[in-house]
């Protein structure tokens, strides 16, 4: 087990540094930074002496390892927009972030496994029907969009909750809901096909044979191996709702990693944009990593190899 | 003393696309107590969905009724109570086909024996667990306190199939029912696992219905035998009687395909029974094995054949009488 989980982190971390590189070397390429900095009626003289300054007449790769090897440090820069630590930026709007994310997940998991497991119990009744038709609208619905119609209904015509900023609880329930809830129908759909299988299976056969209660049967024999699959998409996801909150991290302007991104973005603020982007590789690869621990000690076949 | 099981007119029928499949056709199932029942027959011909139904385990859509069903004095045929769920598991057990994939991947071998005593009885886990060590012990694996940390890959399929067996015995059930056994070992193994569920029904004194397709092992193992074709019993008898003097042209036709030893001749053809089994959707007018039949005659085509009762526990379902049935086993195949 020690030994599966080490492989594992090794594999993450090389993962992250091919990631982290590519995306340096795309952002390079996507426009000069020295432009950028010295703003777009620079005189040709004037970017040639910031583009020294910064030391980006260098080889890219120089610039990667040196970047890289001062992050590794903590120190990750300073943005030119806001004059400040690029980890300052980071350290005050990663906590709204992470709290969106967790409980987008965690709408998301809540909807999707119950109702998948109720689908899959009672296959093409209307219960599975009315689980399938929730499914085909969240992911009909583009997750801004189902935002918006949220923000219409509960926020301006009911007023139950406040439509912008992220200062109390009440704040993050609409996005939350809309994050999950875009989530939930692969989810759901993974659980149900994959309970359906399970509870054909011979082991359940077995399992049924002993007498078991259904509780039993469903939960602790059924669920736990059909949940598998469902683990290694849930986090991929939940990568995605921590670093992916972009359109609606804008939408209901949430202070958070992903509205820095968008204005960091619209403002060419290159240190900020970097560093998020190798935010979001260590995210999502760690997700992953999570995901195969989880399922590591759920299935010990996993383990084995 | 009543029959341990008594089944009577047991019907399943699976509703498909192409009409009703009537899968089971009033079959009778009678086991003694502490005695073997050999369900004989060709693949399709509804061993399986028979005692699955006995054990109310059938698939969804397939639906069993049956005239009478009594298992140890107590009449499981009331659907309102569903008595099933307490004698599943504590009073029958059942050992499938498949030990490779019977197991559940994701527990210990340890977790699931117990569960299978605990889910019935009053008993601490630390009972449970002797439980499975004895019976592991009992069922010829060694190490057996060591194993129960294992998990069902990392056994082969002889030892599963050891498991299930363990799993089977643990709340000491009177009637144990295996469903083929041993048909996805090798042979070997196989042996080993027959001589072992022989050795432990004597033992535990259960009933058993051993489902099978080789004549062989019913000849050493059981005591009673069903010969089962599209989803009827056509012959039944005790083992003895039944292997000397077969009455009914299919069972007749099946002894001709194995070879005795001291009586077949080495290099001798062996029968075969030409034909194939009609389908078993929708009804079917006449004997059921009219098709494949050397013997059949007019009536066999239009008649409803019933069983033909010669003594207690013998029947036959063929408008042949005994005499002409015998007469025509020792001429051999007419030409
Ligand atoms: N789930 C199912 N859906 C449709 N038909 C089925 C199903 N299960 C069994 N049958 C059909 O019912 C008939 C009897 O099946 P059963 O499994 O009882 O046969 P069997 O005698 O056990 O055969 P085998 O020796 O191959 O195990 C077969 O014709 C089979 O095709
Ligand atoms: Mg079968």
């Amino acid at each position: 087990m020690l030994i599966y989980i080490g492989k594992r982190i090794v594999m993450a971390l090389m993962v992250s540094v091919v990631v982290s590189f590519i995306s340096f070397m795309i952002l390079n390429l996507s426009g000069d930074p020295a432009i950028a900095l010295a703003g777009a009626d620079a005189s040709p003289e004037e970017i040639q002496v910031i583009r020294v300054q910064y030391g980006l007449d260098r080889p890219v790769i120089v610039q990667y390892i040196e970047w890289i090897g001062r992050a590794l440090q903590g120190n990750l820069g300073v943005s030119p927009y806001f004059n400040m630590p690029v980890k300052d930026l980071i350290g005050a709007r990663i906590g709204v972030t992470l709290i969106l994310g967790t409980c987008a997940f965690a709408f998301a998991i809540l909807l999707a496994i119950p109702l998948g497991v109720v689908a899959a119990i009672r296959p093409n009744t209307w219960i599975d029907r009315t689980a399938l038709t929730i499914s085909v609208f969240g992911q009909a619905l583009p997750n801004f969009f189902f935002g918006l119609l949220m923000i219409i209904f509960f926020g301006v015509i009911l007023q139950w909750l406040p439509i912008s900023g992220d200062d109390t609880w009440k704040h993050f329930i609409m996005p939350a809901v809309a994050l999950g809830y875009y989530a939930s129908p692969s989810l759901m759909r993974l659980t149900r096909t994959g309970m359906l299988e399970v509870l054909g299976s011979d082991y359940i056969r077995t399992a049924r044979a002993k007498g078991l209660k259904t509780f039993s049967i469903l939960f602790k024999h059924a669920l736990r191996n059909a949940i598998i699959p469902v683990v290694s998409l849930g986090f991929v996801q939940f990568g995605y709702m921590l670093g992916g909150a972009f359109i609606i991290e804008y939408v209901f302007a949430i202070n958070g990693i992903g509205f820095l991104a968008v204005q960091s973005i619209q403002r060419a603020d290159l240190p900020v944009v970097q560093v998020i982007v190798l935010l979001l590789s260590v995210i999502y690869v760690s997700m992953t990593l999570v995901a195969d621990i989880i399922n590591a000690f759920l299935d010990p076949r996993i383990r084995a190899n | 003393m009543s029959a341990l099981l008594e089944v009577k007119g047991l019907r399943v029928d699976i509703p498909l696309e192409a009409g009703i499949l009537h899968a089971v056709r009033g079959v009778d199932i009678v086991v003694e107590r502490g005695k073997t029942l050999a369900l004989v027959g060709e693949s399709g011909c509804g061993k399986s969905l028979s005692v699955l139904s006995v054990m109310d385990l059938l698939p969804q859509k397939a639906k069993w009724r049956a005239d009478k069903i009594f298992f140890d004095g107590k009449n499981l045929n009331d659907a309102d109570t569903s008595p099933m769920a307490n004698i599943r598991g504590s009073k029958i057990a059942m050992i499938f086909q498949e030990p490779m994939t019977s197991l559940n991947p994701c527990y210990t071998i340890g977790n699931q024996l117990e569960e299978a005593l605990l889910t019935h009885k009053q008993v601490s886990r630390k009972d449970a667990r002797d439980r499975a060590v004895f019976l592991l012990e009992k069922v010829g694996i060694t190490a057996a306190a060591s194993r129960l940390r294992q998990y069902p890959h990392q056994l082969s399929g002889g030892l599963r199939q050891r498991v299930m067996i363990a799993m089977g015995l643990m709340c000491g059930p009177p009637l144990l029912i295996a469903d083929e056994p041993t048909t996805a070992l090798d042979v070997t193994i196989q042996a080993q696992i027959l001589a072992l569920l022989a050795a432990i029904q004597k033992e535990f004194d259960m009933g058993m219905i051993l489902i099978t397709h080789d004549l062989g092992v019913v000849a050493r193992i059981a005591d009673h035998v069903n010969i089962m074709y599209c989803g009827q019993v056509v012959e039944s008898g005790s083992a003895i009687d039944l292997f000397n003097n077969p009455l009914h042209p299919y069972t007749q036709g099946l002894l001709r395909c194995i070879p005795i030893p001291g009586k077949t001749a080495p290099g001798a053809h062996l029968g075969s029974i030409p034909g194939m089994v009609p389908t078993p959707i929708g009804q079917q007018v006449g004997c059921v094995f009219q098709n494949r039949c050397e013997y059949v005659h007019d009536p066999c085509r239009s008649s409803i054949v019933e069983a033909t009762r010669i003594s207690d526990g013998r029947e036959y379902n063929c408008l042949l009488t005994p005499e002409v049935c015998r007469t025509n086993m020792s001429k051999g195949l007419p030409k």
